[in-house]
């Protein structure tokens, strides 16, 4: 068998996309564009996450990869064993153990230090597109920061819905500068973003965009003055840990519509009822 | 003086758009431009509001050369000082947002960001342009055509510009809906001191609505005058045959 | 210049570019003066060019050579050369003009179609008013009919209402196009009356009177065209 490069990608392309991400880390919010390759996979299962995390691993790393929060998820599992079989590195499900964490959907509750990276899967890269089609115009619309139709929308969800309805790929400004879209994670891992330790890279696949929010960058959820910006919360804590600090996903236990909720991210969530439980319970 | 244009020059792939144009405009008034489908009266309105670059020639506003104004200036200008009604309100809306987020969108791009006050706003104008505030939250695409014609001016007034760009403004809407709209718009720039340049095939347009007329045709100003002047005594053959045409004086 | 109007060697014809450039002369080297207080009524048979006159001097006709000059704001013009800005002021500040029809405007009550001119010159919306219902009251236009529009009025109660827009703000030259024509004898002498007082006021009246005794009445000098 023909031995693979590591981390599948080819240096010279891994060349090519660690330029874009020195750019995009100097241009915080900035979707730079890339040459994004044909991955091993398909569009919308993270090519564009893959590829990023692809550049910048190194022998030395620890991944971990979730999708919606949970490592175990079939998403998650595939991605973490792709790399396991094309770099050799070492995996984990625990947050703090890990160097990279590629990521669909979520942002790890325990908070992230330096010296993370967090690797963003990223479906539609640019937040101006649900009013206008046009890339050429808004990319001039990004250039001379003409940011009047976000707002445009947040209005539309106040006048539908009386409140501000966007609960994911809830878009922020990047240093004062930049409006982005943080993906598809939910509005309650925005403040997370904030002045956040680590590293955050976005990659999307199939639009070709490479964008970044360096450590300790501010990262501002974008609001009016009479409806701020707010983030979910539950009633009841998590039903296994009994965790009230995380973000919940809501699930139907059987035919009749019973419900419960439960943390998301499953490290977060053994972690806590661990706690729960005791020293002496492992 | 508003605005300044000095020997306008614009051809496509050899053919004259507009040839030699020249015209002030002050605080105020409303020229209407006149000519036949292809006179250029179309290209002209583009050339100086920014939206077609021509060959040769000058256009200054307050004394600014639009020539040499940067894209981000030409742009807020756009959406601040001046306003642009397009002859179909598609194109001059956003079909896919309310029409109170219609309204309100420039507030928004200025940065206002109360959300209260902005919906306020909004709704005044629709009052004012004789829509039901209470319809605000309903697509333009549940609107008559007059009433979207009517938004659309609300949508560009609201940051209150001193100049507005009308191209065919009561085009494709019925003769009743045009009296209406052309009656609300004579009031809101009056009532407003807006200045405006209206290009319409319409001399009846034209005569409610301008002091000033500008006659083209082929690319070239054949006569322009006093509205009066050139309604009731035409010069130029090509005005003599317009004004006989179209209008009984 | 001594006069408040002059008129020197005014030449104006008409080509009809759709007729086969058929040239019609209206006025060839004519002149005319006019002062403060004077009244000129114009006399002659119809398609003579009276109406032109008024027109001409209005600034809506252009002849093709000549003068028109007019003391405006303490300065003399010549509307003939005056930009369409500057016509459109001394519109606005000297000259007034009752036309033969009232140029309907669809929406306006004809109050405000009344006091139109004096809100032109920046008089306050009240005042104006006050002044148009005078007026109005003067004319005979029941109360009633005010706040509508004139569309839907009578052809003699249009007409009242275009005298008394006419007469509203008061100018230092007032052009009267008929403006008895089609009135009964108390409006018609209310009219008239109108006119005596814009003439004792200072202003100069050029009209255009359908009948003799009316012209000869209010009017000092006459033209016969």
């Amino acid at each position: 068998m023909t031995q693979i490069n590591f981390a599948y990608l080819n240096e010279q392309t891994k060349r090519m996309i660690r330029r874009a991400l020195l750019k995009a880390v100097a241009i915080p919010g900035y979707q730079v564009p890339f040459a994004s390759r044909e991955m091993p996979m398909p569009y919308g299962w993270g090519t564009g996450g893959v590829q990023v995390t692809a550049a910048i691993l190194t022998p030395d790393d620890t991944l971990k990869v979730i999708d919606q929060g949970a490592d175990d998820t079939t998403n998650a599992v595939s991605i973490r064993k792709f790399f396991a079989r094309t770099a050799g590195v070492a995996t984990t499900t625990e947050t703090q153990k890990a160097t990279i964490i590629q990521t669909r959907h979520r942002v790890p509750e325990h908070p992230l230090t330096e010296g993370q990276i967090l690797v963003y899967q990223v479906p539609i890269p640019e937040p101006l597109r649900f009013l206008e089609p046009r890339e050429t115009e808004t990319r001039t619309m990004h250039a001379l920061e003409e940011y009047g139709v976000m707002h445009v929308k947040l209005y539309e969800d106040i006048a539908t819905h009386g409140h501000i309805a966007t609960s994911y790929a809830y878009p922020a400004k990047v240093a004062s500068r930049y409006v982005f879209d943080p993906s598809p994670i939910p509005k309650f891992d925005n403040p997370k973003l904030n002045h956040c330790a680590a590293l955050q890279l976005f990659g999307a696949g199939r639009e070709k965009r490479i964008y970044a929010v360096p450590p300790f960058t501010q990262v501002i959820s974008l609001d009016f003055e009479d409806h701020p910006f707010e983030v979910q919360r539950w009633d009841t804590p998590c039903a296994i840990c009994g965790s009230g600090t995380g973000y919940l996903d809501e699930i139907i236990t059987d035919d009749a519509g019973t419900r419960m909720f439960v943390c998301s991210d499953t490290d977060h969530c053994a972690t806590q009822a661990a706690l729960k439980a005791g020293p002496n319970a492992a | 003086m508003l605005l300044e244009v000095k020997g306008l020059n614009k051809r496509y792939e050899g053919q004259v758009a507009c040839e030699d144009v020249s015209f002030d405009l002050w605080p105020g008034e409303v020229l209407a431009i006149v000519g036949e489908s292809g006179s250029g009266k179309t290209s002209l309105l583009k050339c100086i509001s920014t939206q077609l670059g021509f060959d040769s020639g000058t256009v200054h506003y307050k004394g600014a050369d639009l020539g040499a104004m940067g894209e981000a200036a030409k742009r807020e200008l756009m959406r601040t000082q001046w306003g642009f009604v397009h002859q179909d309100a598609r194109d001059g809306l956003r079909m896919g947002v309310s029409a109170g987020a219609n309204v309100g969108e420039r507030l928004m791009a200025v940065g206002e960001r109360h959300y209260g006050s902005i919906r306020q706003t909004a709704a005044e104008w629709m009052a004012r342009v004789e829509i039901d505030p209470a319809r605000m939250d309903e697509s333009p695409r549940q609107f008559s055509g007059g009433m979207r014609q009517r938004l659309q001016i609300a949508r560009n007034l609201v940051s209150r510009p001193q100049l507005i760009f009308m191209d065919e403004p009561t085009g494709g809407l019925d003769v009743s809906v045009q009296a209406r709209l052309l009656d609300l718009l004579r009031g809101l720039v009056r009532d407003m001191g807006l200045a405006a340049i209206v290009v319409t095939h319409d001399l009846a347009v034209a005569k409610l609505l301008s002091s000033r007329i500008m006659v083209m045709q082929k690319g070239r100003v054949v006569e322009q005058g006093l509205t009066d002047q050139v309604l009731e005594d035409p010069q130029a053959a090509y005005s003599q045959l317009l004004v006989s045409s179209v209008l009984q004086v | 210049m001594q006069h408040l109007l002059e008129i020197t060697a005014l030449e104006k014809h008409f080509i009809l570019h759709l007729q086969e450039s058929q040239r019609i002369d209206v006025f060839s080297d004519f002149s005319l003066t006019l002062d403060e207080g004077q009244s000129l009524g114009l006399a002659g048979p119809s398609g003579k060019g009276k109406s032109s006159l008024l027109k001409i001097i209005w600034g809506s006709y252009q002849p093709q050579a000549g003068s028109i000059r007019i003391r405006h704001r303490g300065e003399v013009v010549d509307i003939m050369r005056a930009s369409p800005r500057e016509v459109l002021d001394i519109r606005r500040h000297t000259i007034g003009y009752v036309t033969q029809f009232l140029r309907v405007i669809p929406r306006v009550p004809a109050i405000d179609v009344v006091a139109e001119p004096l809100l032109e010159r920046g008089v306050a919306p009240e005042k104006a008013r006050q002044r148009a219902s005078e007026l109005l009251e003067r004319l005979s236009i029941p109360e009633k009919l005010w706040k509508l529009p004139p569309l839907t009025f009578s052809g003699g109660e249009q007409q009242r209402v275009n005298i008394a827009r006419g007469f509203c703000a008061p100018s230092p030259v007032l052009l009267l196009d008929e403006p008895t024509a089609s009135l009964d004898a108390l409006n018609r002498a209310r009219v008239l009356e109108l006119v005596r007082d814009a003439l004792s006021a200072g202003s100069a009246v050029i009209g255009i009177f359908h009948d003799e005794a009316e012209r000869l009445s209010v009017c000092s000098r006459s033209l016969i065209l």
